[in-house]
């Protein structure tokens, strides 16, 4: 490796910017009841549309400003980002277990296997994943679950091809052979022997897919077919901004800036985090 | 060889499809929820229910269903939306144009945009400007279309508000076209000004879907270029008195291009799925806006013939892009 290309020690600016804004959104979501400066689903319309606090006409407590129903859009912020984090989670981890379970055992064991897979693979691809989100969100009903299970059927074959490819390079691999001449069973060999290299990319997909997860959930609410309508979500914050944007454009900004803020972060720290754990880059 | 190629892909892409068809019903048929109590409004009778089951077939066992309606489609029957009581692929057919149109521009625009990015970023390798264009496109691919859509929406609709953010063309203008291709015809019309009011509406959904394509074709492009720049008939040309930008135009870049024409097929099917999204975000009156629109109307027949056009889309953009590769791959086309 030369020596331009040789990565940093310790851990780099941007996996602490990402990691802080992560952990930052993660923390207020958590604590949300505590942190939230108001009720989220408190309407006033005394308080409508009040601007963000460094403009004239802005009220003390109402930082980011208001809505069009004179909700605090900070605390809708802060509790909508319990739901993104919810989705972010346990979908790609669904997504990521199936995914990657499928990639193994079509990479590794070739064959029929792989051929099924494969062809189930180009199905799913197919379809256009946003309007198949739709749908199954549709037919499985609004609600937290159908929206976990929405993307986790949809995004399992991001996993499932870089992990076969992954699988399949390793395979060829020289320590891949001298463990089946060791006499270890094949899938003693896939799990104990090729699982652990494809780990590193396993991780970073995972975190790019919680980024990605937080996206789609934003588009189903701003489509209105996320969770009830009453709980503060991202995309719904976003559907009420894009609606009143000339009229209080901060409504849209905010919610904005925070799924840009989250999504970036979880692209970055994949990345790091991809360099941190790959046995070849360290 | 090339033949047997194209044969080969083209018996994948009927399997494909058949999965599609196969998803699609099972998805729709078999989740909680019953097609029928989806179609009527609430408070229907037991005997409306009845009536209604029998009239679209669904007395019967799923799988007799299944081929009634492949059947159907075969001959080109989609059967009837439920909420806008007309024949599915007249409503389609309707509404692809408008789709494809804003696709097109957008994938030339990412073209474009990735092109010239690409070239600027390898003719001054290893200077500041490369690393402007790595941020660049690095925040461009990690940042997804419906997000852009947003900040452009926020940028040109009401922070500068030159470009129009909703719709497809103004509705106060009288429209003169035969055909949906709007964009195409108005400039085969030689109505310019029409031509003008349809790329306002189309050029803020186009740029949010070009973008995060621009950038990978930026980043691979340029990867490319980079490899052969150091290749000896490259040096060669440049030793011959040709400039930086004559070297990359005339000799690199035909050689370079080739794994980016591979990925812009793929890419260009994403970017296909991201006009669901976009479209509904501008009010731009295309197939996904109209998707949208039937799932959340609950009306299957509409929503089938949708996702199988829009998959049949898709199959046919890969195997345009499998034969281009194979005929402009030498090792390929010998082989």
């Amino acid at each position: 490796m030369d020596e331009a290309r040789a990565p940093r020690r310790g851990v780099s600016p941007r996996l602490w910017l990402a990691g802080g804004w992560l952990l930052l959104a993660l923390l207020a979501a958590i604590f949300a009841p505590l942190v939230a400066p108001q009720d989220p689903l408190a309407q006033d319309l005394m308080l409508e549309r009040l601007p963000p606090f460094w403009m004239s006409g802005a009220e003390p407590g109402y930082w980011l400003g208001t809505d069009s129903l004179g909700r605090d859009l900070l605390s809708r912020l802060i509790f909508g980002g319990r739901i993104a984090f919810v989705v972010a989670f346990a979908a790609a981890i669904a997504a990521c277990v199936v995914g990657s379970t499928l990639g193994l055992i079509s990479g590794y064991f070739g064959g029929w296997a792989d051929r099924i897979i494969s062809r189930i693979v180009d199905v799913w691809m197919a379809f256009p994943p946003v309007l198949f989100a739709i749908l199954l969100v549709a037919v499985l009903g609004t609600g937290l679950s159908s929206v976990i299970i929405a993307i986790a059927v949809i995004d399992w074959t991001r996993f499932c091809r870089v992990i076969r490819a992954e699988t399949m390079g390793q395979s060829r691999m020289d320590y891949v052979e001298n463990a089946r001449i060791a006499g270890y069973g094949r899938i003693g060999i896939m799990l104990r022997e090729v699982l652990p290299n494809v780990v590193p990319s396993i991780v970073a997909l995972l975190s790019l897919e919680m980024g990605i997860a937080v996206i789609v959930e934003a588009i189903l609410s701003f489509v209105n077919l996320s969770i009830s309508t009453d709980d503060p979500t991202w995309g719904g914050i976003i559907a009420e901004g894009r609606l009143s944007i000339h009229q209080a454009w901060w409504v849209l900004v905010f919610p904005l800036i925070t799924l840009i803020l989250t999504v970036l972060s979880f692209s970055q720290f994949g990345e790091a985090l991809k360099t941190r754990f790959d046995p070849v880059l360290r | 060889m090339l033949l047997q190629r194209f044969l080969i892909r083209l018996l994948t892409m009927l399997v494909t499809l058949f999965g599609v068809a196969v998803v699609v019903f099972v998805v729709i048929r078999v989740a909680p929820g019953d097609p029928i109590a989806m179609m009527l409004p609430p408070g229907a009778t037991d005997a409306d229910i009845a009536r209604l089951r029998a009239l679209y077939g669904l007395d019967k066992t799923i799988v007799q269903q299944f081929f009634i309606w492949l059947s159907g489609v075969v001959r080109g029957d989609f059967g009837t939306s439920i909420s806008l009581r007309q024949d599915v692929l007249g409503l389609v057919f309707n509404r692809l144009p408008a789709t494809l149109e804003l696709a097109i521009v957008a994938l030339v625009m990412a073209v474009a945009m990735g092109g010239t990015t690409a070239i600027l970023g390898a003719r001054e390798r290893g200077t500041a400007v490369e690393a402007g264009i790595d941020i660049a496109s690095g925040a461009a691919l990690s940042i997804p279309d419906f997000l852009w859509g947003l900040v452009l929406i926020l940028l040109f609709g009401v922070l500068v508000p030159i470009f129009d953010i909703s719709g497809r063309v103004s509705p106060q203008l009288d429209l003169p076209f035969v055909t949906q291709f709007y964009l195409a015809e108005s400039i085969l019309r030689l109505r310019f000004d029409l031509t003008w009011d349809l790329l306002k509406h189309m050029l803020m959904p186009a740029v949010a879907l070009a973008l995060p394509l621009a950038a990978i074709i930026s980043q691979l492009l340029k990867q490319s270029l980079k490899e052969v720049l150091d290749l000896d008939y490259v040096v060669l040309a440049r030793v011959k008195g040709f400039s930086e930008t004559q070297v990359i135009l005339r000799e690199a870049l035909k050689n370079a291009a080739l794994p980016t024409l591979t990925l812009i097929g793929v890419q260009f099917t994403f970017l296909i799925g991201g006009t669901v999204i976009v479209e509904r975000l501008f009010s731009y009156e295309g197939l996904g806006n109209m998707a949208i629109d039937a799932v959340i109307n609950r009306d299957l027949p509409l929503i089938q013939g949708i996702v199988l056009v829009f998959a049949l889309l898709f199959v046919l953009i890969n195997l345009t892009v499998d034969m281009m590769y194979a005929l402009l791959n030498p090792r390929l086309r010998h082989g």
